[in-house]
């Protein structure tokens, strides 16, 4: 990009410049920069609001991608990565052909990097950050990636100034010497402290007696020197590779009979459930992949009602699944992998004692004997009917008789103590408040009632009509009581509630049903009846 | 002679029932509010899910446990049986409801009952009018009632909770194991039990009196 351009990031409330490209270094612009100074500075900048989060994402896969430089690969800051290249240097053809490489790569890919290659992590970071200093550093952009290779070295793609972000072994302090104190990674108020005594750079620090520095700064600036000259040593942490939880099973012999196929099942699921467990997880999904003979290859999925990561409670759940596969020539093959995986803690093992009528008072996030029981019965029932279709009621704040409540995946939510406590004397539940407004039993989408012809219509009409028709029932009120008045949200569109206002009624009849019918009093457009049921009562 | 509500009420357990008509929802909404107290297992309704009369929580609270209770919403009837009878032996709900809008072969009703045993649970099958199977410990037939006479007398009503207490007739139509009865009875919230309000001749239901009378032994000796 040739005009400047400028990523921006909330600051302490302010828009600050967050990384800029060399068009916008030229103007003058800054990192940290706030971004009204900018504007004024270079009315042409372009900004984006920047997002650390991609950014963070970003750099785990460019961290992915160095692995194939060196095997340990750390993250350095949000910015930088750190690579222990010791003893592969020789596969790219040397230190600096190393550097070149990477600096190629990247910058096929549109990434500027900055490296440098020492022999500690100190010095290598140093000569990352400040490796052009003294040269023309104010074309140099400073990007999002910088990586640094610690114990031996690290690195700009300008195959020209290469060498001045090499360190050779042993030289570290001869080439990053120079550089200014806050090359090691000094606190702010550290360097600022230094700088005022007239120490400004690594050198300087490096000739000043040690004690003193000591009884004036605390240990840091030493610490940090030591460690960018090798004094002392500094580890890096690299990443870690995500855990596969993936387990097969290859067979001598083809296999046919459910039994046998259950059986290496078991087997698979004991090893994919022990790396579950030292990882803390717990299997959401499941796929066994069974491979016949004739290369095609069938898969049993299996959908835990809730994260699980015990052998004996998922192997019965798998065979309903695999009762119904073909086995054809025979099965040579089982692969069993956990594809989604939830993060489970580990569980408190509910005693006996607590599980047996004292469960209310268990404690929280142990699961009974009995829960365990209903998360099987409810993976079980999800493998035949899907799990998104074993629902539970979880209250809604809502006046609305329909919206106050919704269905939710039972193997997504947890059972909420809204509506009643199962121990504590019924107050009637959340909605129906005592009993000063009942609520049916059954609730219904509205369905209109006839009146009888002889009937005049009345729209002023607010109490029930005395006889009508619904479901081609013939009924009559024996007695009614309302009106509760619900108003619609208007700040939530439903067609349904187009019509107005409802007033609710509690309808009693001569038939027996109680009925909940509703009249719309605002709704004077249309001919047809504004009385309507819309639920059935105990 | 009739028998008391209670040889027969609360249902016996580890069985299937069988219960219809109007009233059969707050039926087995109350059965499954007995079972959800008794023993702490969550109850579980299968419904079609072609059905647009929803369940209301805020309407079954006073019956039973909304939290406690799950719906599983089933393609037909056979993916519904065959959910039924595994949720029964699962042994990890105290009660599973069926609306079941189509006949039952015996053999289906067999395996629901034997489901039943060994999941140690209650099942409730909502059926149409006038059908049903052999293979179900009882049959009841629910339905409100309406009593003008009732109501003006107030006679028993230890909640003034008119709206969730109303006046229900329910007939034990078939009972494998005991004599048939008629109760009229309310639902009390307050304390979650049934009340019985006909045991003396007098019977409040004198207004309404249609075909299903027929039903009831009582009514169709006088």
């Amino acid at each position: 990009m040739t005009t400047p351009f400028a990523l921006t990031l909330q600051q302490s409330n302010a828009e600050r410049l967050y990384c800029l490209n060399e068009s916008a270094e030229r103007d003058g612009l800054q990192r940290g920069m706030g971004l009204a100074d900018a504007r004024a500075l270079c009315p042409q900048l372009q900004t984006m609001p920047a997002d650390r989060e991609a950014d963070g994402h970003f750099l785990q896969l460019l961290a992915r991608w160095a692995g194939r430089f060196c095997p340990w690969v750390g993250l350095d800051g949000e910015d930088g990565l750190l690579l222990d290249v010791t003893g592969s240097t020789h596969l790219f053809g040397g230190e600096l052909a190393l550097l070149e490489t990477i600096g190629e790569r990247l910058a096929r890919g549109g990434i500027a990097v900055q490296p440098g290659l020492a022999d500690t992590r100190g010095a290598a970071w140093a000569l990352a950050h400040y490796g052009g200093w003294g040269g023309d550093e104010a074309g140099a952009a400073r990007h999002d990636q910088s990586p640094s290779c610690p114990t031996t070295q690290q690195v700009s793609h300008q195959a020209s100034r290469l060498d001045t972000r090499l360190a050779a072994p042993g030289k570290a302090l001869a080439a990053i010497g120079g550089f200014p104190i806050a090359a090691l990674r000094l606190e702010e108020k550290v360097c600022t402290g230094l700088m005022r005594l007239g120490v400004r750079t690594i050198d300087a620090l490096h000739a000043l007696p040690r004690a003193t520095v000591t009884r004036r700064f605390g240990l840091e600036p030493l610490l940090r020197l030591d460690q960018a000259l090798g004094h002392r040593e500094e580890a890096i942490s690299p990443l870690s590779e995500a855990p596969h939880y993936g387990v097969r099973m290859s067979l001598p012999e083809p296999i046919g009979l459910a039994d046998d196929v259950m059986a290496v099942a078991a087997r698979l699921l004991d090893r994919l459930c022990d790396k579950l467990d030292r990882q803390g997880a717990g299997a959401r999904v499941l796929q066994l992949t069974m491979r016949r003979l004739d290369m095609e290859a069938s898969q049993v999925e299996l959908r835990l009602a809730r994260p699980m990561r015990e052998a004996l409670r998922i192997l019965p759940l798998f065979e309903r699944g695999v009762g119904e596969v073909d086995a054809g020539f025979g099965i040579d093959m089982v692969r069993l992998e956990a594809t989604v995986v939830e993060p489970m803690a580990d569980e408190q093992m509910a005693s006996v004692v607590l599980s047996h009528g004292r469960s209310d008072r268990k404690v929280e996030g142990s699961a009974s004997p009995v829960d365990h029981a209903l998360d099987d019965l409810v993976s079980r029932l999800g493998s035949r009917i899907g799990l998104e279709n074993i629902l539970r009621f979880v209250p809604a704040d809502s006046h609305i008789p329909e919206r106050s409540f919704s269905l939710q995946p039972a193997a997504w939510t947890k059972a909420v103590k809204a509506w009643s406590s199962p121990d504590g004397p019924f107050e009637g539940g959340r909605g129906s408040a005592g009993g000063a407004c009942p609520r049916p039993v059954r609730l219904f989408p509205p369905e209109p009632i006839v009146l009888p012809l002889s009937a005049e219509p009345d729209p002023g009409r607010r109490e029930p009509p005395a006889h009508f028709r619904w479901r081609r029932m013939q009924l009559s009120v024996a007695s009614a009581r309302g009106p509760e008045r619900i108003a619609p949200e208007w700040w939530w569109e439903d067609p349904a509630w187009r019509s107005g206002l409802r007033d609710y009624w509690w309808v009693e009849t001569r038939q027996g049903w109680r009925l909940w019918l509703f009249h719309t009093p605002q709704n004077r457009l249309s001919h047809l009846s504004s009385w309507f049921v819309q639920g059935e009562f105990a | 002679m009739q028998d008391l509500l209670t040889d027969v009420f609360p249902l016996r357990g580890g069985r299937a029932h069988e219960v219809t008509g109007q009233g059969a929802t707050v039926f087995a909404a109350i059965i499954c509010g007995i079972g959800q107290r008794s023993d702490r297992r969550p109850a579980m309704w299968l419904v079609e899910d072609w059905r647009t009369e929803g369940l209301n929580p805020d309407g079954l609270a006073p019956f039973c446990d909304p939290h406690h209770l799950l719906l599983a919403r089933v393609a037909d009837q056979k993916t519904m049986l065959a959910s039924a009878e595994e949720a029964l032996r699962s042994g990890a709900l105290s009660t599973v409801v069926a609306e079941v809008p189509r006949e039952l072969s015996f053999t289906a009703g067999r395996r629901l009952q034997l489901a039943a045993e060994e999941g140690k649970a209650t099942g409730i099958l909502m059926i149409g009018e006038g059908m049903g199977n052999n293979a179900a410990e009882s049959r009841w037939h629910c339905s409100p009632l309406f009593s003008p006479k009732f109501r003006q007398d107030q006679v028993v009503m230890p909640s003034q909770q008119t709206s969730d207490s109303t006046l229900q007739r329910w007939q034990l139509i078939k009972n494998k194991s005991g004599t048939l009865g008629c109760w009229d009875l309310i639902w009390d919230a307050e304390t979650r039990r049934v009340i019985v309000v006909s045991e003396a001749g007098e019977r409040p239901h004198s207004a309404a009196r249609g075909h299903d009378d027929a039903f009831c032994p009582h009514v169709a000796a006088e």
